[in-house]
């Protein structure tokens, strides 16, 4: 089932939380809203759901399959929605948790009593939780109330599953687990599914398509090799990983770093740690002075703090046996060479260069 | 200071601070209970049965039992559905009806008494029309169930409040999400959560209804087998001297307040060993 959401706003009170949202959900996929707190995300999510209402002064409109249901209320909508922190019932076993969507239809949609066993025990298997079923939510840990959670919301074969940070609650470990084993479930029974994150590394190892969202409005959508790869603002390039910041102007197309601080017509180059090299000498292209102030050799990868001229901290990550052949002490003299970079000037957008 | 003097201090302290609570507990709750019933038995047995089944008294504890019957859910009713908006839901002149919610407590009973005269009372606002259709509410039943009704009906919003608010909204949110309607949520996911609050709150709100005195007495008109309540009828009898009697039929509301303890303990329990 797709999911078209046109021309959606929402307002609290005096905060404007979405402004003029456009979105297409293919059938089928798994699709990332990444953004910080208070870009809008949640409250996106929670209006494809049902639970929040759009505004109507903009004429906004949710499709399922082409067919508008902005007028449906959530529990007429055939929607499974995963919450953060849960929200089992607590007073219910887990068996009883699953069972609760089947239980609740009305009497001529209702299965026999036999059929939910069964259908209940099916979705036990499905999230690997089968030892479980009597037990209450207060005797699991996080990650089996989140799955328990998942197996409740799929227990009405949902048109769309919809998934608000489902593993923010989760210690790191577990996070990681359940983050492939989402994206394994989703493999298997293939239901047009929505999660809400804010961490990037979350939404580009588990999603078919991100949605980078920034106060209110969506950024860039793509695949998450193509959001990384070629962030269309300097925002996305920014909350998608680390990254350092050159402050320059525009001379003859070409991007002059200097001491000067940045003004009106200025740009900035933006590179990942890991797309720095470190130079002794400078060479032709942008070359950047630098002084090495600390090493840090522990870890996968060795990271490099520098200071540029304009006394800003710059991060450089290379791998060991590079760091090996060339290494830098604290306080030496170098010079940075960007491999890959992005310059973007004061619109947001980017601008093309050459070096 | 030495290890022993501190804890021989503090022993001392723990010790003065436990006996002064005893003290206080025993002189001003269990010492007039032990009066109550030792004057109510002082002309032994029979003479207590003979208080306590005089017609008055018995039309007294009827009465009584009466209003409760139908004060404690009609309050049960208003104090969830106050509790529910209240707690689950942000809307304008939600800070007014929280305050609302709590003017009875803040409100004198006997005020709460006059408000009622001002209103239904003869020279009252509704005096003339409800003269015009025969209608009585003051100096008869009606009056004393809306006082009692107006005076016992925080407690179990008040009960429920702070629980719903803690609980939130979200299973509620998950039920609906499910496909249940809004009545199967409330009664599969919202009423079993907070179904020991909510007991709890007509407990309290029972006790008081079956032992309000101020609001009730200035409706009421003291009308003997009429109108008059339980606690009335005590004070009618203290008044004209019948100790015994008085004392008789105040061992049956210190009995309601026993057996209030000990409902309002096992519920305690029982809704602690839920939460574990």
């Amino acid at each position: 089932m797709s999911i078209s959401i046109q021309n959606v706003s929402k307002k609290f009170g005096a905060f404007q939380a979405l402004h003029n949202v456009n979105l297409e959900v293919p059938s089928g996929s798994l699709t990332a809203l990444l953004g910080p707190s208070g870009s809008g995300k949640t409250t996106l999510l929670r209006i494809v759901a049902g639970l929040e209402s759009v505004d109507e002064e903009t004429g906004g409109q949710i499709l399922f399959d082409g067919v508008p249901v902005t007028g449906n209320p959530v529990n007429r909508r055939q929607v499974g929605f995963v919450f953060q922190h849960y929200a089992l019932f607590r007073h219910m076993t887990v068996f009883e948790n699953i069972a609760f969507g089947l239980r609740v239809k009305p009497r001529a949609e209702r299965l026999s009593g036999p059929a939910i066993n069964e259908r209940v025990n099916e979705l036990l298997r499905l999230v690997q939780l089968e030892q479980l079923a009597k037990r209450f939510p207060s005797q699991l840990s996080g990650g089996q109330r989140q799955r328990i959670a998942l197996a409740r919301a799929l227990a009405i074969q949902p048109k769309v599953l919809l998934l608000d940070e489902p593993f923010g609650a989760l210690d790191a470990q577990v996070r990681s687990e359940l983050r492939r084993w989402l994206r394994h479930l989703h493999d298997t029974i293939h239901v047009t599914s929505i999660f809400v994150t804010h961490d990037q590394e979350e939404a580009l190892e588990v999603a078919d398509s991100i949605v980078v969202m920034n106060k209110g409005q969506v950024e860039q959508v793509g695949a998450p090799n193509e959001v990384f790869q070629n962030p269309a603002t300097e925002f996305v390039m920014k909350f998608l990983g680390e990254v350092n910041v050159f402050h320059g102007r525009l001379h003859n197309d070409t991007p002059v770093f200097t001491d000067e601080l940045k003004d009106a017509d200025g740009v900035r180059l933006l590179v990942r740690p890991h797309d720095l090299a470190v130079r002794l000498r400078p060479g032709p292209g942008v070359s950047l002075p630098a002084q090495v102030y600390r090493v840090l050799t522990a870890g996968p990868l060795v990271k490099i703090e520098l200071l540029n001229s304009q006394n800003n901290l710059v991060q450089v990550h290379v791998p060991h046996d590079v760091y090996l052949a060339m290494p830098v002490k604290s306080g030496q003299e170098v010079y940075l060479v960007p491999k890959e970079s992005r310059l973007y000037g004061n619109g947001n957008e980017r601008i093309e260069y050459v070096i | 200071m030495k290890q022993s003097e501190k804890q021989a201090d503090s022993f001392w302290g723990n010790f003065a601070l436990s006996a002064a609570a005893l003290m206080i507990v025993g002189l001003l709750v269990v010492l007039p209970l032990l009066v109550v019933l030792k004057e109510a038995f002082a002309g032994g047995v029979r003479v207590w049965l003979a208080s306590v089944s005089d017609p008055d008294a018995r039309s007294a504890v009827w009465l009584t039992l009466g209003v409760a019957a139908a004060v404690v859910p009609l309050n049960t009713v208003f104090g969830v559905a106050a509790a529910w908006a209240l707690a689950k839901f942000r809307f304008k002149g939600r800070s007014l009806l929280l305050s609302l919610v709590d003017l009875p407590f803040a409100v004198s009973p006997v005020v709460a008494g006059l408000i009622f005269i001002l209103v239904f009372g003869r020279h009252g606002w509704l005096g003339a029309w409800l003269t015009d259709h025969h209608l009585r509410v003051v100096f008869a039943v009606p009056g004393i169930l809306l006082a009692t009704l107006f005076v016992t009906f925080p407690f179990v919003a008040r009960e429920l409040i702070p629980l719903m608010t803690e609980q939130g909204s979200e299973e509620e949110q998950a039920a609906l999400s499910l496909g249940a309607t809004g009545w199967q949520t409330f009664l599969k996911v919202t009423l079993p959560n907070i179904k020991w609050g909510l007991l709890y709150g007509i407990i309290l709100c029972n006790a008081r209804a079956m032992g309000e005195f101020g609001a009730v007495s200035v409706v009421s008109g003291h009308i003997r087998g009429e109108t008059n309540t339980l606690p009335l009828h005590i004070e009618v009898l203290y008044n004209e001297y019948r100790f015994t009697a008085s004392f008789a039929c105040a061992s049956l509301l210190a009995g309601l307040a026993v057996v209030t303890l000990i409902l309002k303990t096992v519920v305690e329990l029982k809704s602690a060993r839920d939460a574990a």
